[in-house]
């Protein structure tokens, strides 16, 4: 994956034009798995539209894996579950575009989706215990999906359930397969939630906090088995989590959302090694570091915005320790743009303040180790 | 599992039991005398009314005439009244004061008549119920969602014997569409046994149902929102089967509870569809027999419901278990 960056801009301008978003990539030849441009997810509700998702653009490529950096509220799994078509259309307003495989998912009809779902991408949700059917048994919520996109018989449907628990490394598969979840233990469930997503040998697993709910140890366990079996597979992955950790071990590339868009993007080692956006340093300071007894958590002050009524200018703005530094209150009234900025930042980063570098590698990078 | 079920099943004896002993003894605390209401309009002396006393054991203390019954019960006795005396198997429930029959009998007469009358406004309770409650819940917040539960919430608040006295008056009486008190045990036909029932099976099938289509919504409300359903929907599956397979599996089992609780209450009698339609049920029994002070007879139908419903209690709970795989009964 690489994450679009414009390919041109003169003027700071107060959105994203959807000329300037994605361009290269819906122009390239061949084009990648997934190609996200200028996606718009909004939920009209009584108390007003939430701006879920505003101008997101990213696109992830067979056997890369693409981590969604973010807070709650940041709009990353609302905008991979619109990769799927999964929000209600009553409730939703969707624009822009969601190339997957070929296919425009965006204004899809229910059938077209239903045949992408689950047969091209598949999606592991973040908590297996309430994502799991509680009264049907393991064996068959996975016999489903399959017998669902194939014209084959239950039990041929059946054995390829047991096959996919055998594969993900569910011992005794066969007794496993006829269990409820709720016989199943947290990290067992993941592995059957991840045989379940991984059925119909999809080119597309979009993985929304896959580990958030599980033991640290098991939760290195579900990260070594999904690089396995992408290995295997050769298939893409949309891994969303808020643990850069996770990032690091796992991802080629990173998106950082805040307040429904892209903030900064790059690959792994541009992101997390040379990172340029306020947030991102934000998110990396409040990783707690062992040995450092007596140290507070450190938090980035403030409490993510309301996606209802989002500040003007830059989202991040009221809790960004460098607001001041721009002058004419720009970031109070300006969206930056998302692009690289020579000597600055090499990949995507969506801010106004003019030594990101220097600001970063003088004042920040010390504080967070 | 069995030995939950024999501790369940001594829990119930002890509830009924309980519930006897207060009945029987609210029944002497209570105003009313049945010597003197079995003198009728006669006026008795009070020498006849001491007879009357005597021949049924009035005059003994309360708590003999208690144990004397509650044997009975287990194991049978014999009853002698005014020179007379009339043998009572086990479970003896007595003779009523009015009649002169075996309770026991009675009762067994009468079940069939509530039942019958259950079985078919409980088929029409989840026939109406289930369906409108899932179209609403899948349509939620539109014109129809809104118009069904406006119309149940507005024939739920009516008082039911309303309706159903104005039914009965003008279907049953005036324009007979209907037969009136005419029940046939099902062994004489299933056409006759249910046209004797059809005018009860309506109108409370249609007022019962209104409950059962809000509760259904609701819970299908809550299991659309859950996290399976957005699973069972990610698999590529039709709405149809996500709906029904998925998010109805999971909603019903909630509204199976209510379900057998209203049915184990229902066992006592539907007093006022018995009453208004003439079908001499378990409830119809009952009221009569409190107005004339039949203490047998009372606490025979008192007996019989307090059984029903820690019975259905049971059954419920083990359904359960059978519905839901994460329940472990025991």
């Amino acid at each position: 994956m690489t994450a679009s960056p414009p390919t041109s801009h003169g003027k700071v301008g107060l959105h994203d034009s959807p000329s300037t978003q994605g361009t290269r990539h819906s122009t390239r030849s061949g084009g990648s798995l997934l190609q996200v441009t200028d996606l718009v997810v909004q939920f009209p509700t009584a108390d007003g539209v939430v701006n879920a998702v505003s101008g997101l653009s990213y696109s992830v490529d067979l056997g890369k894996t693409l981590a969604i950096v973010g807070e709650s509220g940041s709009g990353k799994s609302v905008s991979s579950l619109a990769v799927l078509g999964l929000h209600n259309p009553q409730r939703t307003r969707m624009s822009g575009s969601i190339n997957l495989d070929g296919t425009e998912v965006v204004g899809l009809s229910e059938e077209g989706l239903r045949r992408l779902r689950s047969n091209v991408a598949a999606m592991i949700f973040q908590d297996p215990q309430s994502a799991l059917h509680p009264f049907m048994k393991v064996g068959d919520q996975i016999a489903e999906a399959y017998l669902e996109h194939h014209r084959v018989n239950k039990a041929r449907g059946r054995a390829r359930a047991i096959e996919m628990l055998d594969r993900v490394g569910i011992p005794n598969p066969q007794r496993r397969a006829r269990q409820y979840p709720h016989e199943f233990s947290g990290g067992m469930r993941q592995r059957a939630m991840i045989a379940l997503g991984l059925v119909n040998n999809p080119k597309l697993l979009i993985a929304d906090e896959p580990t958030t709910a599980l033991d640290v140890t098991v939760q290195a366990q579900i990260l070594d088995l999904l690089g396995d079996l992408q290995k295997e597979f050769g298939s893409a992955i949309v891994l969303i989590t808020h643990d850069l950790a996770v990032v690091a071990e796992v991802a080629d590339d990173v998106l950082v959302m805040y307040g429904g868009r892209c903030v900064e993007s790059g690959t792994v080692k541009e992101v997390l090694a040379a990172p340029r956006h306020p947030y991102t340093w934000g998110l990396l300071g409040s990783l707690p570091t062992l040995g450092a007894e007596g140290d507070e958590l450190r938090a980035i002050r403030g409490t993510p915005p309301s996606l209802i009524s989002l500040p003007t200018g830059c989202p991040f703005h009221p809790r960004c320790d460098f607001a001041s530094r721009v002058p004419h209150g720009l970031c109070c009234s300006a969206l930056p743009e998302l692009g690289p900025r020579p000597g600055q930042s090499e990949h995507p980063t969506r801010c106004h303040l003019s030594a990101l570098q220097d600001i970063y590698e003088e004042e920040v990078a010390p504080t967070i180790g | 599992m069995l030995l939950y079920i024999v501790r369940r099943m001594a829990l119930a004896v002890s509830v009924v039991f309980a519930t006897m002993v207060l009945a029987f003894f609210l029944f002497f605390a209570g105003p009313g005398d049945p010597a003197l209401n079995l003198c009728g309009d006669a006026k008795c002396n009070t020498q006849r009314v001491e007879e009357i006393r005597k021949s049924f054991h009035l005059d003994e203390p309360v708590s003999k005439q208690f144990a004397d019954y509650a044997l009975g019960v287990v194991a049978g006795r014999e009853i002698t009244s005014g020179g007379f005396t009339k043998p009572c198997p086990a479970p003896c429930l007595g003779y009523s004061f009015k009649t002169d029959q075996p309770v026991t009998g009675l009762l067994v007469a009468r079940i069939p008549v509530t039942l019958s009358i259950l079985c078919g406004a409980f088929v029409i309770y989840l026939l109406i119920g289930i369906p409108t409650g899932v179209y609403a819940a899948n349509r939620r917040g539109t014109a129809v969602d809104r118009a069904i539960v406006g119309t149940t919430q507005t024939i739920g608040s009516i008082p039911y014997f309303v309706p159903a006295l104005l039914f009965s008056l003008y279907l049953t009486i005036l324009h007979p569409l209907f037969p009136r008190g005419d029940y046939h045990p099902l062994s004489e036909g299933l056409v006759k046994w249910a046209s004797g029932l059809l005018a009860a099976w309506i109108v409370l099938g249609i007022f019962g149902s209104t409950g059962y289509t809000r509760y259904v919504r609701a819970s299908m409300v809550e299991s659309l929102a859950q996290d399976y359903v957005r699973t069972a929907k990610s698999k590529g599956i039709s709405h149809h089967k996500v709906l029904f397979k998925h998010a109805l599996r999971a909603a019903l089992s909630p509204v199976l509870t209510i379900f057998g609780l209203d049915l184990a209450a229902s066992f006592g009698g539907v007093i006022f569809t018995e009453t208004i339609f003439d079908l001499h049920g378990v409830g119809y029994t009952a009221v009569n027999a409190l107005r004339t002070s039949d203490l047998p007879v009372i606490m025979g139908c008192l007996i019989f419901s307090a059984a029903m419903v820690v019975g259905m209690n049971l059954v419920v709970d083990l359904v359960y278990g059978f519905v839901d795989p994460r329940v472990k009964v025991s």
